[in-house]
């Protein structure tokens, strides 16, 4: 048994009388202690899907499909079970830690919180837990008296990554949780990650815009663009040998350290992501694809096996198209604006 | 005259956005740092307030009335020399900076004049009448309070919904009429009766004479405080509904909010145990300084009931008018605001751990 | 807050107008849009209306007295809706003539609210140092103020009458403007075509009147909609403490003749009713004229009313 296996989510905004789509069809499958990475643009429906898996999205959010975790639809299960689902068995990693803790709480009470909620223990056992779980992060076990205010980014961070394994969850979903930090920061604190799920063997799906994170600490890699995934597979061959034109350009976007190449020639992505409800006929990222052929525009596109393990949502990957080479017939790109980095879905 | 906030407690956002060169070192916590300076800050603020208030009192009581002499004496046959005897007891003879300089210091000493119509020590008369008062004042500043908020957290968290609507509809139409006329139809339903329903609450006053003391005068002054209370509740609790409500709304898009509930816990809980919190601060400061409009409430509610606190002795020195006595309650009236604003900043520096740190 | 009607108009007989007349447009359709608007608008309309109207079918036969003959104090009845005064005056026209003195002075405390904390909030934003700080104190501490005490003892040592109570009035309600329009001025004078003006020479009357006046305005006008309906509480207030002019009609009298009359221990509803009514009527207009005028312009800053 899997331990998550999502099918045909779709989740859409109501504004007034208009519904605008966010996320369009996205299946996907998730092994215990396994890591995903989704990566994607701000505005291409990572963030809103993942929220979407706990039914953490506001009532204006319309969401079908099937979330079976542990082979339990959680988006049909009964609130009392949702809740006690929560956090216990999945919990999340927000970004942004400052305003994602209640600043006028003390972490440890932030941190029982959990614990009293859904385990059987008395109030010292709880405490003694928190100690634990902060340690374990690196901050030392006297803080829990503290208040959010009184810790820098990265310790906040670390924190919400304590608070997270609070319940010794199966899965945790890191939505961005190293945006924001600067870059010894961030290093510090995906090692932390990593660590702690490998112990604990607990499943992650980690979401960033950077594919280079998700490269180092994530098995598999996702992407997805305008509500759809467009191209999946093991990360590191993801990274390295794209088979989605979006994914070549998301690769590219950001400098490789160390790379003397990459850093002499940044590659961006003119144009800015379609709006939810312009998407037409077709490949969406067509029109922003520095290899679109004419066929792009008309014929549907759906995730197409591009390798062991992989697959893409380009017509080149079919066999059809296979001997295209490089033959972009579609319109000269608009003039070098790099790819939207960095914020919130 | 509204009474909108005016202290700058704004709680400031120590929370540098953005990456940082290295982690800083966690900072202890000690919420007595900095605490006796801004103690002395706010107090020092406060004192230079009250400063003001006594340059205006002095402005408005000595420099402005023209001759005091004569509305003192007003109907009263008084020869010239009278007349110059009293300037020179009044001190009216002096120069300006002398006048002013025994204006406080009289002050200071407790020294508020003599009441024209009582021909009694001003201060007297301010102490006599200030327990009423702050009985009234305080009854209805309490369940006001409790009301509004237990409404406003209501309304603001479902903002939009029938019941929001409806209780900021009562609140709009409550606040846009005068408090003493709401008063007055109170008095004329419950005390006078109209129509087929008689009146059976008292038409004044706070106590019937000649009634025992102990437990029976407790009750007597609690019927004769039942309709000026609740005159004034109907007026002021609006405020605290708006106030809390804008709070909640204010802190309905925390992210801190969105990690509650991923953490399981209900609608109810995320709202009493992570929203109210935050959203309390603030309205903690705003109650306090809506204080100053509780005050302008009392005066014409102590009137209508002929309730005898404060309120009521200003309109008595309105009618002749008794100059000494309407300084008298000015500067009571704004010492007991300026106060009240001091409490309300040490109050949120005490409770928001924020500003605490600082 | 449109910045193009004060962009400035460098060539000599250039026309400015159609900018300002699209705003406008855009403006009355937004504020159609809004049913809260439109029903304190038609209030205000109503009432404007029957108050200038007034004269013409209520004569001094009707308010005077010595002259009028109806039963005294009584309820309300075919001839008389509203029924009478102690006096045997008809409570509904004195309601409709009061509306004249109740509305003029809220109207008149208003524009001298209005003039005095624009000045102090334009004066206070624009220059800094000494100046701009002490204004600011002054305004923080006319705030924190109890109005009541401070607008009684004013009008009482002032004495009786309309000009006490609209000065006493304007003295207690400017600070809040003042506040508003020294935030707005600082935020207007931040934008680059200030700097532009200075650099072209503009003196400082010059930017002040010129430049931040005109993006200020529409905060003052919101702002002034909703002083007028605090205004006319205010008015009535200081009226039925005794310190209005006795010899005229306004709701505020109406009610205090209904307190010290004895209409109150004699039941008489039908003379406290009306005038405080047409009162929250009236303020009712203005508040929800205000607030529709407030959500046109900047909707974004109304926190979820």
């Amino acid at each position: 048994m899997s331990l998550l296996k999502v099918r045909d989510l779709r989740v859409s905004y109501r504004t007034g009388v208009r519904e605008s789509p966010a996320v369009r069809g996205v299946d996907l499958t998730l092994e215990r202690g396994q890591t995903l990475g989704l990566a994607g643009e701000s505005g291409s429906g990572k963030s809103t899907m993942a929220l979407a898996l706990l039914r953490l999205l506001p009532p204006s959010a319309k969401v079908t499909g099937q979330v079976l975790f542990q082979d339990e639809d959680l988006l049909t299960a009964k609130w009392s079970r949702l809740r006690a689902v929560r956090w216990s068995e999945a919990s999340v990693v927000f970004q942004g830690a400052m305003s994602a803790l209640n600043p006028v709480r003390t972490i440890g009470d932030q941190l029982m919180e959990p614990i009293l909620l859904h385990e059987k223990v008395g109030e010292k056992a709880a405490r003694r837990r928190a100690a634990e779980l902060l340690e374990n992060v690196g901050v030392p076990a006297r803080r829990l008296r503290s208040y959010p205010h009184e810790f820098s980014g990265g310790q906040r961070q670390r924190i919400m990554i304590a608070m997270a394994l609070a319940c010794r969850p199966d899965l945790i979903i890191a939505d961005e949780p190293t945006t924001a930090l600067d870059v010894m920061v961030q290093a510090q604190i995906l090692q932390l990650l990593t660590d702690l799920v490998r112990e604990q063997g607990v499943a992650v799906i980690m979401i960033s815009h950077d594919l280079s994170v998700l490269t180092q600490t994530c098995d598999r890699l996702a992407v997805m663009y305008a509500g759809r995934m467009v191209e999946h597979g093991p990360s590191e061959q993801v990274f390295a040998d794209p088979r989605h034109p979006y994914t070549r350009a998301l690769a590219g976007a950001f400098p490789t350290i160390g790379d003397p190449s990459s850093r002499r020639a940044p590659t961006g992505l003119p144009g800015d992501p379609p709006s939810p409800g312009s998407l037409g006929a077709g490949c969406s990222f067509a029109p922003r694809c520095p290899e679109a052929v004419a066929a792009c525009r008309t014929r549907e596109v759906d995730l197409w096996p591009a390798g062991p393990r992989r697959e893409s949502a380009c017509l080149r990957v079919l066999p059809e198209f296979a001997n295209l080479a490089d033959q972009p017939v579609a319109d000269q790109p608009v003039a070098n604006q790099p790819v939207k980095e960095g914020g919130a879905v | 005259m509204s009474a909108t906030g005016t202290t700058s407690t704004v709680a400031p956002d120590p929370l540098g956005e953005g990456g940082e060169a290295s982690e800083r070192a966690p900072r202890p916590s000690s919420w007595s740092t900095g605490l006796p300076r801004y103690l002395a800050t706010k107090i020092l603020a406060a004192v230079v307030s009250f400063a003001v208030t006594l340059v205006i009192g002095f402005v408005l009581f000595n420099l402005l009335p023209s001759n005091p002499v004569a509305t003192m004496t007003h109907g009263r046959p008084t020869s010239q020399a009278q007349m110059t005897q009293l300037r020179h007891q009044l001190g009216l003879d002096q120069s300006l900076p002398h006048r002013f300089a025994t204006f406080v210091g009289n002050v200071f000493t407790g020294n508020l004049g003599t009441s024209w119509q009582f021909q009694q020590s001003v201060t007297s008369l301010i102490a006599e009448r200030l327990w009423p008062t702050v009985l009234l004042m305080g009854t209805a500043t309490v369940i006001s309070v409790l009301l509004g908020l237990w409404l406003g957290i209501r309304s603001g968290w479902r903002h939009g919904s029938l019941f929001d609507k409806l209780a900021s509809s009562v609140s709009l139409g409550l606040w846009s009429v005068p408090t003493f006329w709401l008063g007055m139809i109170l008095l004329i339903m419950f005390a006078v009766g109209v129509g087929p329903l008689s009146g059976f609450l008292p038409a004044g006053g706070m106590v019937d004479p000649g009634v025992a003391s102990g437990l029976p005068y407790v009750l007597n002054v609690g019927k004769h405080l039942i309709l000026p209370c609740l005159t004034m509740v109907l007026v002021i609790f609006a405020q605290y509904v708006a106030i809390m409500r804008s709070s909640i709304i204010d802190e309905l898009g925390s992210p801190y909010l969105l990690t509650a509930r991923a953490k399981g816990l209900t609608d109810d809980q995320v709202r009493r145990r992570h929203a109210v919190p935050n959203a309390l601060l603030p309205s903690v400061t705003m109650i306090f300084l809506q204080l100053g409009g509780v005050v302008s409430g009392a005066i014409t509610v102590e009137t209508v009931f002929s309730w005898p606190g404060l309120g009521y002795l200003s309109y008595q020195a309105l009618q002749v008018p008794d100059l000494p006595l309407l300084e008298g309650t000015f500067i009571v009236f704004s010492a007991s605001v300026i106060i009240m604003n001091l409490l309300a900043d040490v109050a949120y520096r005490i409770l928001d751990p924020r500003v605490r740190a600082q | 807050m449109t910045s193009t009607a004060t962009e400035p108009v460098s060539r000599p007989g250039a026309t400015p107008a159609p900018p300002r007349q699209h705003a406008l447009r855009r403006f009355v359709r937004a504020f159609a849009a809004r049913p809260s608007g439109l029903v304190g608008l038609g209030i205000l309309l109503v009432v404007a209306g029957l108050a200038l109207c007034a004269p013409l079918f209520i004569g001094n036969d009707q308010l005077n007295v010595v002259m009028v003959n109806g039963p005294t104090l009584a309820p309300p009845s075919g001839g008389y809706p509203l029924g009478t005064d102690q006096a045997g005056r008809s409570i509904l026209l004195l309601v409709i003539w009061g509306a004249r003195s109740s509305l003029s002075i809220g109207i008149m405390a208003t524009a001298l609210t209005m003039l005095l904390g624009s000045s102090v909030g334009l004066l206070a934003g624009h220059y800094g140092g000494w100046i701009g700080k002490g204004l600011m104190h002054l305004t923080d501490w006319f705030i924190a103020l109890p109005g009541l005490p401070l607008a009684m003892s004013l009008a009482a040592v002032m004495g009786q009458g309309t000009a006490s109570i609209t000065v006493a009035i304007g003295v207690t309600s400017w600070a809040s403007t003042a506040r508003l329009v020294r935030a707005q001025t600082l935020s207007v004078e931040a934008r680059p075509f200030i700097e532009r003006a200075r650099a072209l020479g503009a003196g400082n009357t010059q930017v002040m009147l010129r430049h931040v006046l005109p993006n200020v305005t529409p905060l003052i006008l919101v702002s002034s909609t909703l002083t007028v309906a605090s205004a006319i509480l205010s008015e009535a207030t200081l009226t039925f403490l005794g310190l209005g002019d006795p010899t005229s009609v306004s709701w505020g009298s109406m009610i205090n003749s209904a307190f010290s009359g004895g209409a109150v221990t004699a039941g008489a509803w039908w003379y406290l009713l009306p005038p405080g009514l047409a009162i929250l009527i009236v303020v009712l207009g203005f508040t929800l004229t205000g607030r529709a005028v407030e959500h046109v312009l900047n909707p974004r800053a109304v926190n979820g009313r």
